[in-house]
């Protein structure tokens, strides 16, 4: 089994036709997920590779079964795709737009929560992967197969590093959560649904600096998660008040530090690599102990 | 985006929420003409961002325009905790009966936003959470419904205005909320908020905050932009669009994705420890497709910058394969000896992932003398601190 993703899952991709859709929705196809449709508003009929496209997200998944929709639009549009994909009633929507202004994001995901029909993932993330079974985003996916190693990261290019430092062990499912200060699915969300997941025997928790996610994370932990968690942080040398690349990656005078998410976690016994490869390192030997 | 106290002030002014009158200034000569249009006694007010600058000796009252050109002579050149001031703002001086404080912010943890007011204002607001939570009225505001006169209304009865007041403070509440929305800031703060002696409520200061990711919705934004006080070298790097940050050390950095630079940074700050505390001098994200002329104005910027002894290029090749990044490399060295400034400090390369065979079989042919491989991250970043400590 996986979290939220497998190979029943059908993908509609909101903004096929733009450049960003097309791309990724071929690399998509290419490594074996079923992209059943493309949404753009104004050019229902047309197709992409042989997927058709449709007008709107409720007419997609009325003709194709799709309930997984992926959005590739530009920051303008992406409230109101979103707003359309949960109208729509789609299970899951992951927002892979980079750019969204907060405010946006934060009535989106309210808009997402007030129906209740929609987990929301991202926006500003490079998706979810269960690898073997189905692709939804950006992460390549020929780094690593299926295996027993869940992961949750707010940095994209750490969750390609990771996926390839463990590749011989596989993963069950990788979530890339995001780097915006608000985001649809949180640290928690993941850790939850893989301690519930029969298939995930242990877990690696990616953050970096910035609100205190990490540190809420580490609560949850202690209280709910009964397997073996590693975990990484990203920003310890980052200076106070500069973004770091992540909109929602800022140390606001004493808080979002690296450290206080560090002593955080290991305080609830999660060990934390000093650097990436260590982590892996980490995870290799609990997996072998 | 933080913006300076008359800045905010004068978005506050735009919507509507009172504010005393007050001149910018950059000299003595101008505050002096402020405080002689005011008609009034004034106050002398350092524009920085940063906190403290009533400790620091950067706020001062002044009665006439004379003591109001001494004052802004005292106070422009001050180095308020790093931030040197290069403005003051001249304001009209309040006679105060009572201090406040309000306050909308994002929240991160509830994913919606927090309203803040206490009736204990003027004095630092984290210190008040710290040792008086029960001063301090946290109220959540949903992003959909926002705030609205009733919301308001709850608000100032959980902070306990006074009742002559709180109609005041409705208005004004509903209108920095509206400045929240309507400028796409992630935190409007006014502490003071006051009530003056002849009855009137005023924002006697104003912290904002605007978020970057909206400024495509706020063309007047751009002006708000302080490039006297930016970095040089981060100017330059907004004008190639890299996402660029100066630091203080010796080792340039570039890599691709925010949070594998981010990661980059700390691994090369831990081995420099072992080579005489060499540390990162900048974070620079080329992102993920890091096509040969990002990789060629990323070390443009880098290598140009003085206090760079050594470059660390660490890149995982996800959507990009590394044979296309190592051709970047490769294109950029050989682009700035073209343009005539030689590669001539060290480059180690760390390249992962996609292709990487590849990628590392295009730089070893390159061969060139000063660019190096090294197979890990770890291993390359003891090696660029090495070169970086035995530069110096």
């Amino acid at each position: 089994m996986t979290i939220w993703l497998d190979a029943d899952s059908r993908i509609l991709v909101q903004g096929m036709t733009g450049s960003e859709g097309t791309k990724h929705t071929r690399r998509m196809v290419a490594s074996g997920s079923r992209v059943v449709a493309g949404v753009t508003p104004g050019k229902g009929g047309q197709e992409v590779d042989g997927i058709p496209v449709f007008g709107d997200v409720a007419e997609a998944m009325a003709a194709t079964g799709a309930n997984v929709s992926v959005v590739f639009v530009p920051p303008r549009f992406a409230k109101a795709a979103v707003e359309e994909a949960v109208d729509a009633g789609i299970p899951l929507c992951v927002v892979i737009t980079e750019g969204s202004p907060v405010h946006d994001t934060a009535r989106f995901f309210q808009y997402a929560i007030n129906a209740g029909g929609t987990r929301v993932i991202g926006p500003n993330c490079p998706g979810i992967i269960s690898p073997g079974q189905s692709n939804a985003g950006i992460i390549p996916a020929d780094i690593t197969g299926p295996g027993p190693i869940g992961l949750v990261s707010k940095s994209g290019t750490l969750t390609y590093q990771m996926m390839y430092e463990l590749n011989d062990i596989g993963f069950s499912t990788c979530v890339g959560i995001g780097g915006d200060p608000i985001i649809g699915t949180t640290h928690i969300d993941c850790l939850a649904a893989f301690e519930a997941d029969p298939a995930t025997e242990a877990i690696v928790m990616i953050g970096e600096i910035g609100g205190d996610a990490e540190e809420r994370a580490a609560a949850f932990i202690a209280d709910h998660v009964t397997k073996p968690v590693v975990g990484y942080v990203a920003g310890f040398t980052a200076p106070e008040g500069k973004t770091m690349g992540h909109a929602g990656a800022i140390v606001s005078g004493s808080s979002g530090t690296a450290s206080a998410k560090k002593e955080a976690l290991e305080a609830v016994g999660v060990r934390v690599g000093q650097t990436p490869s260590e982590t892996a390192r980490l995870m290799r030997s609990l997996l072998r102990g | 985006m933080d913006l300076y106290e008359y800045q905010a002030k004068h978005l506050f002014g735009e919507h509507d929420v009172p504010v005393t009158p007050g001149e910018v200034c950059s000299t003595p000569e101008a505050a002096h003409g402020a405080a002689r249009r005011i008609g009034s006694a004034v106050v002398v007010k350092a524009q920085v961002k940063t906190g403290g600058r009533g400790k620091a000796g950067g706020v001062k009252l002044a009665a006439d325009p004379d003591e109001a050109h001494d004052r802004a002579r005292d106070i422009l050149g001050l180095d308020i905790k790093g931030h040197v001031v290069r403005r003051v703002l001249v304001t009209e001086a309040t006679d105060i009966a009572e201090e406040y404080y309000v306050s909308f912010l994002l929240d991160r943890a509830n994913r919606a936003f927090l309203a803040m007011a206490s009736v204990e204002g003027g004095v630092d607001i984290e210190e008040v959470a710290a040792t008086r939570p029960e001063a301090l009225a946290l109220i959540r505001i949903d992003a959909i419904e926002g705030v609205d006169e009733a919301k308001a209304r709850e608000i100032v009865e959980s902070a306990g205005f006074p009742e002559a007041i709180r109609d005041q403070v409705i208005d004004i509440l509903v209108k920095l909320w509206g400045v929240l929305v309507r400028e796409d800031a992630t935190l409007v703060e006014v502490n003071p908020l006051v009530l003056s002696a002849d009855g009137r409520v005023l924002a006697l200061d104003g912290k904002v905050t605007l978020d970057d990711n909206a400024h495509y919705r706020h063309a007047s934004h751009a002006d708000l932009v302080d490039r006297d006080a930016a970095d040089p070298i981060e100017l330059r790097a907004k004008e190639f669009d890299l996402n660029y940050v100066k630091l203080e050390g010796e080792v340039g950095i570039i890599g691709n994705g925010a949070g594998l630079v981010m990661s980059t940074l700390d691994v090369v700050a831990y081995a420099g420890e072992e080579f005489g505390g060499v540390r990162p001098a900048n974070f620079l994200d080329i992102g993920g497709g890091a096509s040969a002329e990002v990789m060629s104005n990323g070390l443009d910027i880098v290598l140009n910058d003085p206090d760079v002894r050594a470059v660390f290029v660490n890149v995982f090749g996800g959507i990009t394969s590394c044979d296309a990044v190592a051709n970047g490399i490769v294109q950029a060295v050989g682009a700035l000896a073209e343009r005539g400034t030689p590669v001539t400090k060290p480059i180690v390369c760390r390249i992962d992932g996609n292709n990487a065979v590849e990628g590392r079989r295009i730089l070893a042919e390159f061969g060139h003398p000063l660019v190096e491989m090294v197979e890990t991250m770890d291993d390359a970043a003891r090696r660029v601190a090495e070169l970086a400590g035995s530069a110096a």
